[in-house]
């Protein structure tokens, strides 16, 4: 038996390969993850690159992740707690703004202050949004099924997708009408969606943002209404749609997974870049490091994105011609960059009042659709939007152990900004160019902004690319439009997370229910995993 | 500044002021008589502020009795059951007392400042019990429940709030010890106690002094995420540390219509402050020592950890035989731990011997329908939360 040899080798410590990796080390298996940075957790992660300050330095909101997974894996044991928003604001350039709050009563206020239609339709409009989260929510934790198999687990899985949509009890008794609805939901613009509703175009500027944060689409594009729903299908504490911050940022999220992994003797080694699988007779048998070194298990669970996992590691003769192809096809197109600023004071943002609470979450400027698809169409032509749609906020407003009192951490992502700059692509300079621009528009909202300036990180696709990982820079691992989703992610037949090569497995973002700080793709396909090599999977919650 | 209270039922606080003017939601209730928020925003943004930043209560209504007399220290020994003959100065201690037959009047805190004055916080109002149990002993006892303010100040970040208040070296103070110190020309006693399971204080002082030390406190925890937090935030909290509430999770002896609800501390988890072998009497010791000797505990107070993720309030326990076995007491989707728990009554040798195959029935409103939910339970410590920074000395410092 050759060294280095365990019962699981998970390629990635991001979130989802450390999910994966804790439920197989929960069950009893012998799991080693390797990892290519020096540092663990793929994009989400806390790290300190000027003094005294945390970033968050990816992704830096959590809702998604599943409360069954933070229970599975006792996270809270070794160290996460999510501290809930307390609001968010759009500051308009009459010097007004738009809020909603945590409180609900307090939302309804704010909306009626802009339009009183718009407060009312809010109502009916969360009902329509939290029925469609209700249909979606079990549809999470479940391998999707083969449509064209007959085997009696795909037939049942089927069956069960099904009854999701149509079981009436569960869900209060949606009819043909509601069923319709979810067709269309799934389809939509976000703008002819919510045109459905409401009249006021901060109120429709404010919703939209959820519907293009991190997509290659704009708010006019069909199917970006399902872009919104996966950014509302989380929940904190059963407050569905609600936001939170991870205490200590994102990094705390993977280091509690990781503090789970190791308790139940799971091995994480960074510095460890997968470059290719080994295979025997068709068959995944181990993987080979960058530094030389080999690695053999039964079974090789990658947490790359699609594109990497099977355009960069594997290599395309062990694999079908077809399923290459449809790789290759799998759209996976960065959108978006971020700022991670380090400020001396909290900024002001004279629009919004002294102790608002509304100011306590994420903040944006973009007052219309138009503008919002206005910087789609620069995104379109190679360029970085002039006037973009940003998502900041502070989370050391909230949270205590990100920068000392007083001192302020703030993470501004935006959209959008595309991989493949036009006139020659990125360099440092276009880079630096790119941050100065959101600087302004920032400052443009916040007049002592510029001085509150310690320091900050520029992060463009290229960026998420070359440093995490993500093909394209692209936050999901592959756009959530429905021909990638479901039982078409990461491609039609592959979506329960095997792959044609035997013994090698994804348990990435890029399979099903997709991306966002969620775990359930890596949850999902440790089960998967567990079932095929017989291992009683007892006790979880997940 | 005394209240004209003709024709009016409840009092304010003196912070009622500024509790009022943080309150964005207007709900109040009535405790001990006085007028006090529940919620002053949203729950659980009071909640997190109480296990991320820094939290503030307004613990006034609370019972707070001073025992003061050549005799204090052996009355306040006679009352409760826990052996307090070698209690410090300038400590305080968790305590419980009984009638004469053994079953729990309340639970509370007694703050010991010399031998011969001491003071008695507690939920429920007992000025006429303590009287009645000071025959032959040399004691005054006087409610003080309206002349000293007082403030809890928990969470993560407190003690640095309080320190930026003016408490000067306060993460020194470990749990359970108490320090006067002079702020802004008032004394303001800090005792290292709470309510919450997590690092915490509590201030004491002159109802005069009461604005100034809110105003003064929420300045101080500006950058420290303060904020007030209402009764149902401080419910969730103290379920999670697995305190009990006298009242919801045992009936007050004092209380109980029907007998058979009365309780010894022995059915509700506090055998662990009855002392039988303390030197002195203690009222209700003749009984608690036959309870124990012959065995007779009928009931338990258990932590539980609940299948899924609906509260089980109220509901009913069961064995795998479908037998009634005892009730929820209180329960709560815990955010912290992502866990569903609650405090259980249970009939023994449920929750001590039997802790498998118990069962909670669930019933989840939905819309005016409920959904009937059968959970797997786990028996587990009722201290469900207990993180590290609790106990620590020195207090964890953010600055």
């Amino acid at each position: 038996m050759p060294k280095n040899t365990h019962d699981v080798i998970v390629v990635g410590a991001g979130h989802n390969g450390l999910t994966a990796a804790s439920y197989m080390a929960k069950a009893g298996l012998d799991v080693v993850v390797l990892e290519k940075n020096d540092w663990i957790g793929g994009a989400a992660v806390s790290r300190e690159l000027y003094p005294g300050w945390k970033y968050s330095n990816c992704s830096y909101v959590c809702s998604l992740l599943r409360p069954e997974i933070m229970r599975d894996l006792e996270l809270y044991k070794y160290g996460l707690q999510i501290i809930p928003y307390e609001g968010s604001a759009t500051m308009m350039k009459n010097g007004d703004y738009y809020t909603h709050y945590h409180d609900h009563d307090m939302t309804i206020n704010s909306i009626r202050r802009h339009s009183h239609k718009d407060a009312e339709a809010y109502e009916r409009y969360s009902r329509d949004v939290l029925r469609q989260c209700k249909i979606i929510k079990p549809l999470l934790k479940m391998t999707p099924p083969d449509l064209t198999s007959f085997k009696p687990k795909d037939l049942f899985g089927a069956l069960e997708f099904a009854k999701h949509f149509a079981a009436k009890d569960e869900l209060g008794g949606l009819g043909e009408k509601e069923i319709y609805d979810t067709i269309r939901f799934y389809t939509m613009s976000i703008r002819d969606y919510l045109e459905e509703y409401f009249e006021s175009e901060i109120t429709k500027a404010h919703l939209a943002g959820s519907a293009i944060i991190g997509t290659a689409l704009g708010p006019c594009s069909p199917g970006s209404a399902y872009v919104l729903l996966h950014h509302y299908m989380g929940e904190v504490d059963g407050s569905v749609g609600s936001w939170g911050y991870a205490r200590g940022g994102m990094g705390s999220i993977t280091q509690a997974m990781m503090g789970c992994l190791k308790d139940h003797g799971g091995e994480v080694k960074p510095s460890s870049e997968v470059t290719n699988v080994i295979t025997k007779n068709g068959k995944a048998i181990g993987v080979a490091t960058q530094n030389g070194d080999e690695y053999y298990a039964k079974k090789i669970v990658s947490n790359l994105d699609v594109k990497r996992t099977f355009l960069k590691i594997t290599e395309e003769k062990d694999l079908p011609d077809d399923f290459v192809r449809s790789v290759k096809n799998f759209k996976i197109r960065g959108s978006s960059g971020k700022l991670n600023i380090a400020l001396d004071g909290l900024p002001d943002f004279p629009c919004i009042p002294e102790g608002d609470p509304g100011g306590g979450g994420d903040m944006h400027f973009t007052e219309t659709i138009e503008e919002m698809e206005g910087a789609y169409d620069d995104w379109k032509r190679g360029e970085w939007s002039r006037n973009p749609y940003v998502d900041m906020c502070i989370p050391s407003k909230s949270d205590p152990t990100m920068a000392e009192p007083g001192k302020h951490y703030m993470s501004v992502f935006i959209q959008y900004v595309p991989f493949n700059l036009a006139n020659g692509g990125w360099n440092e300079e276009r880079k630096q160019e790119f941050g100065r621009h959101i600087v302004d528009c920032i400052a443009e909202f916040s007049p002592n902004f510029k001085d509150l300036i310690n320091h900050y990180e520029v992060r463009t696709p290229l960026e998420l690319e070359n440093e995490v990982g993500l093909t394209e820079g692209n936050i999901f691992q592959g756009e959530l439009t429905m021909d990638q989703l479901m039982f078409n992610r990461p491609v039609p037949g592959y979506a329960q997370y095997r792959t044609p090569l035997k013994n090698m497995y994804i348990c990435s973002s890029s399979t099903h229910p997709g991306g966002g700080v969620m775990g359930a793709p890596g949850a999902n396909a440790a089960r998967e995993v567990l079932l095929d090599m017989n291992v009683p999977q007892k006790g979880n919650y997940y | 500044m005394t209240q004209d209270l003709r024709y009016s039922a409840l009092k304010k606080t003196p912070f009622h002021s500024r509790t009022s003017l943080a309150s964005r939601t207007n709900k109040y209730y009535n405790w001990n008589g006085y007028t006090v928020p529940t919620e002053y925003s949203t729950t659980e943004l009071e909640y997190t502020a109480a296990r991320n930043g820094t939290s503030v209560m307004d613990l006034t209504p609370m019972g707070k009795y001073e025992i003061i007399g050549d005799h204090a220290h052996q009355f306040v020994d006679y009352l409760v059951t826990r052996d307090l003959s070698k209690m410090k100065d300038n400590t305080v201690a968790y305590i419980i007392w009984c009638n004469e037959d053994g079953k729990v009047i309340d639970d509370g805190t007694i703050f010991k400042f010399s031998s011969t004055k001491f003071m008695l916080c507690c939920a429920v109002k007992i000025y006429n019990w303590l009287n009645d149990s000071a025959y032959g002993f040399d004691v005054t006892i006087t409610d003080v429940t309206d002349t000293i303010a007082a403030l809890a100040i928990q969470g993560p970040t407190s003690c640095s709030t309080l320190k930026k208040f003016g408490a000067t070296d306060l993460e020194t103070l470990k749990p359970f010890e108490m320090r006067e110190y002079n702020i802004d020309g008032f004394d303001i006693l800090i005792s290292r106690t709470g309510f919450t399971g997590d690092l915490g204080y509590e201030l004491w002082t002159d109802p005069k002094n009461a604005e100034m030390t809110w105003d003064n406190i929420e300045i101080a925890g500006k950058e420290l995420k303060l904020r007030p937090f209402g009764m149902y935030a401080l419910e969730m909290t103290r379920i999670e540390a697995g305190f009990i509430q006298t009242n919801t999770d045992f009936m007050a002896a004092e209380d109980s219509l029907r007998p058979t609800r009365m309780r010894s501390p022995y059915e509700i988890g506090m055998g662990w402050l009855v002392h039988l072998n303390k030197n002195s009497y203690f009222v209700g010791k003749k009984a608690l020592k036959k309870e124990k000797e012959e065995n007779t505990t009928e009931r338990c107070l258990v932590g539980l950890d609940i299948d899924g993720d609906k509260p089980a309030h109220g509901s009913v326990i069961y064995n795998s035989k479908k037998e009634d076995i005892g009730i929820v007491t209180a329960a709560l989707w815990s955010p912290i731990m992502k866990k569903n728990i609650a405090l259980a009554s249970l009939k023994r040798p449920y929750g001590i011997k039997i802790k498998e195959n118990i069962f909670a029935e669930i019933y989840h409103p939905e819309e005016l329908e409920y959904r009937k939910i059968w959970a797997r339970c786990k028996v587990v410590k009722r201290q469900f939360f207990n993180p590290e920074r609790r106990n620590k000395v020195p207090a964890d410092l953010y600055e």
